[in-house]
């Protein structure tokens, strides 16, 4: 009885796990396939959908497109999102608080409305379809995300390092490129990858925003129409991989600045 | 000499609730003063008001004659060493103390050179390559402390600095800051609610309640002769005896106080209610020349200090502390007279 206490807690958690992991992991498996179909039984290991992957344009065109539209959203969702975190941290004004709602409201926005919202206005505005648009429409998304991320970092000790800056002093320009953004250089980092994960991982707005360009999720899905193949379970696999190195990276800063705030 | 820094009529209030009531007060070039308070006193906001981190809703702020109430802090001659330092955590400690002087534009060699005497100054020679995160919460003090005097400011403001600290280390850090700030010869402004930390360190101690200052003189002064009994409470222990004046001549003042008469010094009219006020330790067992009775009482609780003992007695259904002489092995339930010197009574008017 004892004995059965103590396992099941890590009973439960493997299986929660592997409920979690493994339609990725076949996914993974499947991509070393030796045959036509990625169905058991497996047959592998084989490269040979690996060097299909790599040599196939509209894939790794698609790849090059996602890192782009990923990096470049990210860089200017983390620069707006720093900056009304800013604001809203350090000029309490009586409207802070529905300031702050407009700025979180598109969390809650499914992407889909987003997506054909901006589609609309881009076709008012003469906006061609494009990865600058996609870029915008997750800019739009992402833009909630890393203010939420850097307000949190915001708090009344790091205003109270600032005011030291000041009083020693600092003009508004030097405080924010020589303390806040140093100080808060963990938070920013992780702000951009989170956001940059979230944009390469992305489906509708690319899609619903894209023409001739187009980024690796929807290279995906195009060849999704065509059927299953190990090729798409290996691009499937460079999806992943990508994003679970960033999701990697984020974990590492958002430790370290949690370590070095004690 | 004129004042090195001078409130003249301020007073603060937010949102239509006023934490500073409107005030005068001075300060000394090289004066140690404490601005001592419970919490929610209004001295921390006094504090902000020299320093230009908060403005006064009236009044005007002026350090060394000149005005600076419109200032903010980077232009005023003052620094801040804050409660929770707030150092750069990003800098190394070298970076930290030179930040000030890297602000006045001082060349680098200049300012760092600064920086490492500034940190010997305070015990930390050879840390100026240190990060923050390596320092205990001490030594992060005597870093902010370093920091706010190697621009050497004209008033160093101690935002309750040692609040944080453990006892010996507290004690410590008062020592050392009375020893830079003779050094220094800044005018230094400390927040405290810690009397005995504010006793052990001030040239002039300010006793501050609900935004109004209740008591401004040197710590043995407003300890032995507080000017009201805010002071006298916040001030350490007091016993207090609520009453009337029946009687006034010649300097002194008969008290009734309900259950006896004492004749006190001081002057107030008569009718007037007052309250008299005592040290625990200024009640005495024995009668002293020029000395008044308060009659007898029974002990009730006593504890061992080591120097005195603390003890609890009952006079007239009044309850009095008083610091007993351990050679005086009073016991539970004995019956003393208990009498105090004439000139120690407070006369405190309602």
């Amino acid at each position: 009885m004892k004995a059965l206490g103590r396992i099941a807690p890590w009973a439960y958690l493997a299986l929660m796990l592997l409920f979690i992991f493994l339609p990725v992991l076949v996914l993974i498996q499947f991509s070393f396939q030796g045959g036509l179909a990625p169905v058991p039984p497996f047959d592998g290991p084989s490269l040979k959908w690996w060097a299909k992957v790599l040599a196939n344009r509209k894939i790794t065109d698609g790849l090059t497109n996602s890192l782009l539209v990923g990096l470049g959203s990210a860089l200017v969702a983390t620069m707006l999102g720093f900056l009304a975190a800013y604001a809203m941290a350090r000029q309490k004004r009586r409207l802070s608080a529905f300031y702050q709602f407009l700025l979180m409201a598109p969390i809650t926005v499914s992407y889909l409305i987003i997506g054909m919202g901006l589609q609309i206005t881009f076709n008012y505005l003469g906006i061609s379809k494009s990865l600058w648009a996609i870029g915008i429409g997750h800019v739009v998304i992402n833009l909630p995300l890393t203010f939420a991320i850097l307000y949190a970092q915001l708090g009344e000790h790091q205003a109270n390092i600032e005011r030291a800056a000041y009083d020693l002093g600092a003009r508004d320009w030097q405080v924010i490129l020589l303390v806040t953004v140093p100080m808060l250089w963990p938070g920013l980092l992780a702000a951009f990858f989170i956001a940059a994960t979230l944009s390469w991982d992305e489906f509708v707005i690319a899609f619903l925003l894209s023409r001739f360009d187009v980024t690796l999720p929807v290279v995906i899905w195009s060849m999704l129409k065509s059927g299953l193949s190990p090729e798409l379970n290996a691009t499937g696999t460079l999806v992943f991989v990508i994003s679970i190195l960033a999701v990697g990276v984020v974990e590492f800063l958002l430790w370290r600045s949690r370590r070095s705030n004690v | 000499m004129s004042d090195r820094v001078e409130l003249r009529q301020v007073s603060k209030a937010y949102e239509g609730v006023t934490v500073v009531e409107t005030l005068d007060l001075a300060m000394k070039a090289g004066e140690f003063v404490v601005l001592l308070g419970p919490s929610g006193s209004g001295k921390t906001t006094l504090l902000n008001m020299i320093g230009g981190f908060a403005n006064p809703s009236a009044g005007q702020v002026f350090i060394d004659g000149e005005e600076v109430t419109d200032l903010p802090p980077a232009k005023r001659p003052t620094a801040t060493v804050f409660q929770d330092y707030a150092l750069f955590p990003h800098m190394s400690l070298a970076n930290n103390v030179a930040f000030g002087l890297r602000m006045r534009q001082v060349p680098k060699v200049d300012r760092l050179a600064k920086a490492a005497e500034m940190l010997k100054l305070v015990g930390l020679e050879g840390y100026d390559g240190r990060g923050v995160h390596q320092l205990s919460g001490g030594q992060r003090q005597r870093v902010a402390l370093a920091r706010a005097m190697a621009v050497e400011p004209k008033v160093l403001l101690l935002d309750e600095p040692l609040g944080a600290l453990d006892l010996a280390l507290r004690r410590q850090m008062q020592e050392e800051l009375v020893r830079l700030q003779r050094r220094s010869g800044a005018t230094f402004v400390h927040v405290t609610h810690d009397q005995e930390e504010a006793m052990s360190i001030a040239d002039r101690i300010v006793v501050v309640n609900k935004g109004r200052i209740e008591d401004m003189g040197p710590p043995d002064r407003v300890y032995l002769k507080p000017a009201s009994l805010f002071a006298a409470k916040f001030m350490g222990e007091s016993n207090v005896l609520a009453g009337r004046v029946i009687e006034q001549s010649g300097g002194e003042v008969k008290v009734d106080t309900g259950q006896s008469v004492i004749v006190v010094r001081g002057d107030s009219p008569v009718g007037s209610a007052v309250h008299l006020a005592l040290r625990p330790e200024q009640l005495l067992l024995a009668p002293v020349p020029d000395g008044i009775g308060l009659g007898r009482g029974r002990v009730e609780v006593l504890s061992f200090q080591g120097t005195h003992c603390r003890c609890h007695c009952r006079v007239d259904g009044i309850d009095l502390v008083l610091r007993a002489p351990v050679s005086a092995s009073l016991m539970p339930g004995q019956e003393v007279t208990l009498y105090a010197a004439k000139a120690d009574v407070v006369l405190l008017r309602r």
